[in-house]
């Protein structure tokens, strides 16, 4: 920065108003989750009232908590699914020369690119003959679509910044392609499998179109579908008090998550982004 | 140990051993994308020809392409032509899409260049703003739906407070519900919420410039915005354009934010949207299947198109 | 302990052929270096014989057993890598354990030959660490450990000292010449781009060209009678002085070859050919002498000592008629 003084404090009112942008919306979600009443129909800036009614009022429902379960479980056997299969997958992807490599890469880039409206109709069958229709089971299966395509695109990219010559030197030693993964491999990709795991996880847990459509029942609700369809007493009345608070409270964990990853989670973006 | 090895006749060679391995590294995967995404989509196609209803999956009749166009010649000699591709319904949410993928993706880009731009040059507080930038991308989109909901509101949202404080507007504005205004919040929402990504996406393509292309054009005397079209811009054009193809993707299948966001409303209505409405929630599933698979056909060729006119090296091996 | 012949090898990628038809013979505990300018196929060459990649056509034995489709660990042989290839999340101990362990072998015969291993290396006390706690120098010994514990037939090197400084380099250099007398039955193989690892390791060489063999033999062969032009310039430091036209003619050949050390200042114009000084490189135990003659380029003159002569002054060259080499117009040496 060696430049005049006007062009910087320009340039340091463009990054203070890229800053409040990004933030304002959350910071001010989080200001109206703590007022009731008449205060909640008052615009304030700043926090005036700290009223705890509308989580109680969000924790206090049953469904609202099973709700968070069913999120959490759904995007852990999802993602755990995925790294499962992914690992394998694009070990072969990233290291071992055959034909066709290319074309199935980008069929598997195709895939996570699809427009999930396509398969609904399929997975809508798919989910009723399985039987797991309002089950999370329907959600875990249909999560697939993209969870998968993208692990093994990202662990793909990653594997292929290994460094060759251990492998070699793993098989020089007598190491099965199994064994380079599992005893040579995993133990280096640790970092990449939790980047891209948090990566999926959140990709799952955000996920509104499937969930809405193979839930039938409160209690199976998802966390997006079930702020998306919290209804208040009456039907005109939307409930913004308790919507506000759910919402700040399955973003909190994000957030944080997020910002302790955020060196790792750039990375697995950009890799799964520019590299491919 | 080396002497029974060398007796034994000569198995696999090592690349033999690999490949096989690979083949069965991949089955698993392989299978499973066949069971939730080929499967399903050959299933929607197959569903989208025939007259297949939500309680009556299986006693669908095949139907051709009804579901698409048809034409009657009425007795009394008039010609009816009925299928999505004479709803106007579907035109109108066709019509809707293009424009909020057009639209929001060029902003988007043009944001995250700048933004992208910011982050690119030291200054204190880089991390804080790669931070802030972090937060409207990890928040669910329902929840961002509903904030910005919140903030929009005609009555009591903070938009229409700031907006009539600075004398911008002199009445509220419905922001959400108004035929007018719902294209316009959708939007601004939709931008809040991706430029992050197209901005890290776009910085990851400016740190791979070397440094010392600037440091020479700035010895030259080169003016800045000049750098910028001349250096930066073509240097950057492959990362960009892969950004864009993947926001484009993501933006022609918007379903979630336009659903809560301004539900019902005929201004927002996308392709996703009026596909899962008949198959889902007016109980005409074969018709909400052929429009789906229409979007699915869109995409194909604008992805397709894309990559040819672009040339754009998605598995960036060019790169490596 | 394995005699090791190759039979018309060649490897392809594609259409691009990078190994044409190599006929060796590698003696049971020989020292044997491939060197080559970069490019001539010489790594390829021992990741083929190492198992790394696959022959494409023509015969590999090991002690006269065809071993082409043998995968790496069969074939008894352990391997260098340029970069150590050291496994980072093990620790020392486990980095050379690694192999037996995979081999299912003895718990008790492993860690004998661990600490075997690293008592020949001197590294008993880095046992416990990781690699990325060693140097540089402490790493390849580690890598050269791990090769020790596989008790291999052959020993396979590839650019082992690339990666290390100079003074490191000609240190380990000195290890690996003593490893190679203390197991005097191990055939070894080592790769290096490096003329000068060449010559002090060797027993003997072999010079690759686009991927061919350009010449096979012990250092002083190499160095006194280079079967061609490209073994003349590429053995020896400096170079070779080529020189072509009227200097070639005097002595009926196409290209005459004098090495440095073998051209002396003649005292008073009574040298054979005269010539200004334009350079001059005191590397204080010898003196390089540029003197333009007018030839293509100026000779290179080695002289021992030191030898204050200011540039431009005009000296006077005496070839040694015994070592001068003749070069025909195809390359070939004349006898």
């Amino acid at each position: 920065m060696t430049r005049n003084l006007p062009s910087r404090i320009a340039f340091y009112a463009l990054v203070a108003v890229i800053v409040l942008f990004a933030v304002f919306p959350f910071y001010y979600a989080i200001v109206t989750s703590f007022s009731t009443g008449t205060a909640l129909f008052q615009v304030n800036y700043w926090p005036k009232v700290f009223d705890l009614a509308n989580y109680k009022a969000v924790l206090g429902s049953r469904n609202f908590s099973r709700s968070i379960l069913n999120s959490v479980f759904i995007a852990g056997c999802t993602v755990g699914f995925a790294l499962f299969l992914a690992v394998t997958a694009s070990y072969a992807l990233a290291r071992v020369r055959f034909r066709g490599r290319g074309l199935l890469l980008m069929t598997i880039l195709a895939v996570s690119m699809f427009p999930q409206i396509a398969v609904l109709a399929g997975l809508f069958e798919l989910v009723r003959f399985l039987g797991i229709f309002n089950t999370p089971w329907a959600m875990i299966l249909s999560y697939t679509i993209f969870t998968l395509p993208f692990t093994v695109w990202v662990l793909t990219t990653f594997m292929q910044d290994l460094p060759v010559e251990i492998e070699e030197a793993a098989i020089v030693d007598g190491a099965s392609p199994w064994v380079i993964i599992t005893r040579v491999f995993l133990p280096l990709l640790w970092p990449a499998l939790v980047t891209t795991g948090l990566l999926a996880f959140i990709g799952a847990w955000n996920e509104f179109l499937f969930a809405l459509t193979f839930t039938s029942s409160e209690s199976m609700r998802t966390v997006p579908v079930a702020i998306a369809l919290l209804s208040g007493a009456s039907q005109q009345e939307i409930p913004w008090g308790p919507i506000l608070a759910a919402s700040v409270i399955v973003t909190v964990p994000l957030i944080v998550l997020v910002l302790i990853f955020q060196r790792k989670i750039v990375a697995g973006l950009t890799a799964g982004g520019v590299k491919g | 140990m080396t002497d029974l090895t060398l007796g034994r006749a000569a198995g696999p060679s090592l690349k033999q051993r690999r490949q096989r391995a690979a083949f069965w590294f991949l089955a698993p995967m392989l299978i499973a994308l066949f069971c939730v995404a080929a499967w399903p989509l050959l299933r929607t196609i197959w569903f989208s020809m025939t007259d297949a209803s939500l309680s009556g999956l299986y006693d669908a009749e095949w139907t051709g392409f009804d579901n698409y166009l048809s034409v009657r010649t009425l007795s009394s000699g008039r010609v009816v032509y009925r299928g999505t591709l004479v709803d106007p319904d579907w035109w109108n949410a066709v019509w809707n899409t293009v424009r909020f993928a057009l639209i929001s993706v060029g902003f988007e880009t043009a944001f995250g260049l700048v933004v992208a731009l910011v982050m690119n040059a030291e200054f204190k507080g880089r991390g804080l703003v790669r931070a802030a930038i972090l937060i409207p991308w990890a928040i669910p989109t329902i929840v961002s739906a509903k904030m910005w909901g919140w903030m929009l509101n005609d009555q009591f949202g903070i938009i229409n407070d700031i907006l009539m404080g600075i004398g911008l507007i002199d009445q509220k504005i419905a922001w959400t519900a108004s035929v007018d205004t719902a294209m316009t919040a959708v939007l601004i929402v939709d931008i809040w919420k991706t430029t992050p990504f197209m901005a890290l996406l776009i910085l990851a393509g400016l740190q791979m410039v070397p440094r010392d292309i600037y440091e020479a054009a700035r010895l030259d005397g080169v003016h800045p915005v000049k750098v910028f079209f001349r250096i930066t811009l073509p240097l950057i054009k492959p990362a960009l354009m892969v950004a864009v193809i993947f926001r484009m993707l993501d933006a022609l299948r918007i379903f979630d934010l336009v659903y809560v966001l301004t539900p019902n409303s005929a201004a927002t209505k996308t392709m996703s949207v009026i596909s899962r409405e008949n198959m889902i929630d007016f109980d005409k599933f074969a018709y909400g299947a052929a429009q789906s698979t229409l979007l699915f056909a869109i995409i194909a060729v604008f992805v397709s198109l894309y990559i040819w006119l672009g040339r754009v090296d998605l598995s960036g091996e060019s790169q490596r | 302990m394995a005699k090791i012949e190759l039979k018309n090898v060649t490897k392809s990628y594609g259409a691009v052929e990078v190994i044409k038809g190599i006929d060796l013979e590698i003696r049971k505990g020989e020292f044997m270096v491939f060197v080559g300018p970069s490019g001539c196929g010489k790594s390829t060459l021992l990741r083929l014989i190492a198992g790394l990649e696959e022959i494409t056509s023509g015969d590999l034995l090991f002690d006269d057993q065809k071993v082409n489709h043998l995968v790496p660990s069969d074939r008894g042989i352990a391997m260098v890598f340029q970069s150590y290839a050291l496994y980072p999340h093990m620790k020392v101990y486990d980095n050379m354990a690694f192999g037996m362990k995979l081999a299912r072998a003895d718990k008790a015969e492993t860690d004998r030959r661990v600490r075997e291993a690293a008592r020949l290396l001197q590294i008993e006390h880095l046992l416990d660490r990781l690699p990325k706690q060693l140097s540089g120098g402490q790493r390849q010994r580690v890598a050269i450990g791990r090769a020790i514990v596989r008790d291999p037939r052959v020993f396979l090197f590839d650019e082992p000292l690339s990666n290390l400084d100079a003074a490191l380099r000609v240190q380990t250099r000195l290890e690996i010449a003593k490893l190679h007398h203390a197991m005097d039955d191990t055939t070894m193989i080592y790769v290096t781009h490096d003329q000068v690892e060449a010559m002090t390791l060797a027993d003997r060489i072999a010079v690759l060209r686009d991927g061919k063999l350009e010449q096979v033999g012990t250092p002083a062969e190499l160095y006194e009678n280079p079967k061609s032009i490209f073994v003349a310039g590429f053995i020896g430091s400096p170079k070779m002085n080529f020189l072509t036209g009227s200097f070639a003619d005097a002595r009926g050949c196409a290209t005459l070859g004098a090495r440095p050390e073998h051209i002396e200042l003649a005292p008073d114009g009574s040298g054979e050919w005269q010539g200004e000084v334009v350079h001059a490189e005191d590397l204080g135990s010898d003196n390089y002498l540029f003197v333009e003659i007018g030839a293509d380029e100026p000779v290179v003159v080695r002289q021992p000592g030191k030898l204050a002569i200011p540039y431009g002054s005009r000296v006077s060259l005496q070839p040694q008629a015994q070592h001068l080499h003749r070069f025909g117009v195809d390359g070939q040496p004349l006898r």
